[in-house]
């Protein structure tokens, strides 16, 4: 066997000052020589621990040694059977925390770059004629899917495979959940989005926009007048929090959930073409600092203001942005407040932002979530000036379905409650997945939680049909 | 895609639309809206449900042309679809049965009223619509409102049909013990100084009154937050909590201050608009 190579092969990136200033894809992507000379470096390990750590269990060294060896259109095979979502997850799964956590390069050396891969792999797709597959005997049993984001995308997906009359039911007039109106075009830009869900359509998922389950039409609807057999709960967790500090409502604060949705969802980088105004102003302060929090301070800067910070109450150790965003977000000249703790939005007569009051912390012992609890600094306050203020400090799950549909089980967080052995909620044949179950995490997380509700779902369908 | 089946030209710039939407037409309940896009790249507005009739499969809206969406919306024909309608959103109007309701109305919000004071009318409560305008031709649907109503009163500011005065003054005048009784429940629904003022002619008395919010939204679903309105303190989402609050509670300071936040930017599109329209009309 050859030596391997201990570093991984560097995705290339856009220029920082240029990529800063529009919405254009950050990464470039590998070329096909940079994908088989990265992917040869798997060292196809017999019990791949690469594979465990992948929520959707794609089977990755058999798919790397299919790229090692050039034969591109088997490895997108093997992907997409695995993951109906490859060229969303190859661009926004955290798969240093994963795959590229387990893989054995990684105790000595740097992981394969497995996420790189399958994103060039997904893209390599993309950039060849569609081929038709021909569609599975359909099924009796009819599945509906409600909320058209990761988890009920790839649930859909899974049950289309396996031959069930699929539709799903989203609430915005487009689909792809936070997909499309969180991620910001420049970490995934939508015509990849749109391909994606165009070839769940091509499988036979049908995809109905503009209704609210719950408003629309009841849950029960669905089974009682629709003649569907089971239903899939992916209503994510959209419900944005604020803090509950005077100033809020000022003008020129927002949720990362609006600023975000007028940007990606409503195109507002593209006004006056398109319709739906944003207000930046010159400074932006952005709370918190997970990914929507970078993905939040960075679009500020694209659309057009002169300074974005992070303000956030604890240390770059504590934040739980991935790596790759934040060393993004630094390159582009995001400041960082760290330790600093925002108790009040300061504004003027006529109600516009003006600027962010401080507290300066200190970290103390750690608190229940494990990471060290910040302490205020007494007599440590200060005015950060700026005219935005964006607030990226979680979210919940939405109760406008569970608030409609009678005996849903939930936690004290609005959480579904699943039984122990399946991701069947306390109603029967109503299952659920991702974010309204577990509260805001990870797009592959929802996605891995999508595929296992296939899973049961289609064992209780069968097993119905054998009862009849 | 919804398809237009009629349409009213109820004042040069207040337009009724009937539009084909058999599910949120099943659904509806008075004091709802719905949100509807116009056109691709286009936004997101709220409408409040004027009348639904699950028959026909059919709701009713009204829209005045204020901005660039609303004239677009307004400039639509029948047989043309609207690009995207959900609904039925927030939640309905709650009532408590057998009292009088008196249901004031202004500008093009009134045309909300309608399935409202009909579906009271009908379960047995007294019902009286104050509707006012400035002058005769800029009240609307008064045929509709009439029929839905036990007494609809009129009030114009220059005298021209009916009650020479405010609705508040007229509104006062009936609380005062003017012939139709002392109303349990005041709604009002209308541009936002009159709806301010109907809280205030109520305030101190034992007059439940709400009034129905109409602030910037997005997705109407509870999802970004942008329609917050401050009511007894606290903040509450108009698209999921609201649209109808207590109307002595609401903070309509804050409220005018928050639907101003856009002016300059909708001033660039509407100067935009014109100018392609007249571009369109010269060539």
């Amino acid at each position: 066997m050859p030596a391997k190579r201990i570093t991984k092969t560097p995705m290339r990136t856009r220029d920082a000052k240029l990529r800063a200033t529009d919405f254009v894809e950050v990464n470039i992507g590998y070329k096909a020589e940079h994908a088989i000379f990265e992917a040869e470096r798997c060292l196809r390990c017999q019990q791949p621990p690469c594979t465990d750590g992948c929520p959707v269990h794609i089977p990755i060294p058999e798919l790397l040694h299919e790229v090692a060896a050039g034969n591109m259109e088997k490895a997108v095979d093997i992907l997409r059977t695995a993951n109906p979502l490859p060229a969303v997850c190859g661009r926004v799964c955290p798969q240093e925390e994963q795959c590229e956590n387990n893989c054995h390069m990684a105790k000595q050396y740097l992981p394969v770059g497995i996420g790189y891969l399958e994103r060039f792999i997904a893209d390599w797709e993309r950039s060849q004629p569609k081929k038709k597959k021909p569609k599975p005997p359909q099924r009796p049993q009819k599945v509906a899917v409600i909320g058209a984001g990761p988890a009920g995308l790839v649930c859909a997906g899974d049950l289309a495979r396996l031959g069930y009359p699929v539709t799903v039911f989203e609430g915005l007039h487009a689909p792809g959940g936070v997909l499309r109106y969180g991620i910001p075009e420049f970490r995934l830009p939508k015509d990849i989005l749109d391909w994606e869900i165009e070839l769940l359509k091509d499988m036979g998922v049908e995809i109905v926009c503009n209704v609210i389950v719950g408003k629309t039409f009841k849950l029960d609807d669905l089974f009682d007048k629709m003649g569907f057999s089971a239903v899939f709960i992916g209503t994510g967790a959209g419900l944005p929090s604020f803090l509950g500090i005077p100033g809020e409502n000022l003008n020129g604060v927002y949720s990362a959930n609006e600023f975000l949705t007028r940007i990606n969802l409503m195109q507002s980088y593209d006004f006056p073409n398109t319709d739906t105004p944003l207000y930046v102003g010159e400074r932006v302060a952005v709370i918190g600092a997970g990914n929507t929090a970078m993905d939040s301070v960075r679009s500020a800067l694209r659309m057009g203001s002169k300074e974005g910070m992070i303000v956030y109450r604890r240390t770059e150790k504590e934040m739980t942005a991935r790596q790759e965003e934040y060393e993004h977000a630094i390159e582009e000249g995001i400041q960082f407040r760290w330790l600093t703790n925002p108790i009040e939005i300061i504004g003027d007569e006529d109600g516009w932002v003006t600027g962010l009051k401080c507290l300066k912390m200190e970290l103390g012992e750690p608190d229940a979530s494990g990471r060290a609890r910040p302490i205020a600094i007494k007599g440590s306050e200060f005015i950060i000036p700026v005219e935005n203020v964006i607030l990226s400090i979680g979210t919940s799950p939405n109760p406008l379905l569970v608030n409609t549909t009678p005996g849903l089980e939930t936690n004290n967080k609005g959480c579904l409650v699943l039984e122990a052995n399946k991701p069947q909620t306390s109603r029967k044949r109503v299952y659920a997945g991702g974010d309204a179950v577990t509260g805001a995490a990870t797009v592959i997380l929802a996605a891995g939680a999508g595929k296992d509700a296939a899973t049961s779902i289609h064992a209780d369908l069968m097993a119905d049909l054998a009862e009849k | 895609m919804a398809k237009i089946i009629e349409k009213r030209i109820l004042t040069p710039v207040t337009k009724l639309f009937r539009i084909e939407a058999p599910m949120i037409a099943t659904s509806a309940r008075p004091g709802q809206f719905v949100i509807v896009r116009v056109r691709e790249g286009g936004e997101r507005i709220p409408l409040t449900i004027a009348d639904f009739d699950a028959k026909s499969g059919t709701v009713t809206i009204v829209v005045q042309e204020v901005g660039v969406t609303s004239r677009l919306l307004g400039a639509l024909e029948v047989g043309e679809n609207l690009l995207d309608i959900l609904g039925p959103l927030g939640e309905p109007a709650h009532i408590p049965p057998g009292g009088h309701v008196i249901g004031v109305g202004g500008g093009f919000g009134a045309a909300a009223l309608w399935c409202l004071m009909k579906e009271l009318k009908a379960r047995g409560d007294k019902t009286t619509i104050i509707l006012g305008a400035r002058q005769q031709d800029l009240l609307i649907l008064t045929d509709e409102l009439r029929e839905a109503c036990d007494a609809l009163e009129l009030c114009t500011d220059d005298g021209s049909v009916g009650f020479k005065g405010l609705v508040t003054q007229r509104l006062q005048q009936i609380m005062d013990g003017d012939g139709l009784g002392k109303p349990n429940h005041v709604i009002a629904i209308g541009p936002m100084p009159m709806m301010r003022a109907i809280a205030n002619t109520t305030s101190g008395t034992d007059i439940a009154t709400q009034v129905s919010m109409d602030p910037l939204m997005i997705d109407g679903t509870g999802m970004c937050g942008c329609c917050r309105v401050s009511v007894g303190g606290k903040t509450k989402f108009a698209c999921v909590d609201g649209p109808l609050f207590d109307a002595n509670l609401v903070d309509f300071d804050e409220a005018v201050k928050r639907n101003k936040i856009y002016v300059k930017k909708e001033k660039i599109a509407a100067e935009r608009q014109q100018k392609h329209l007249c571009e369109r009309t010269s060539s």
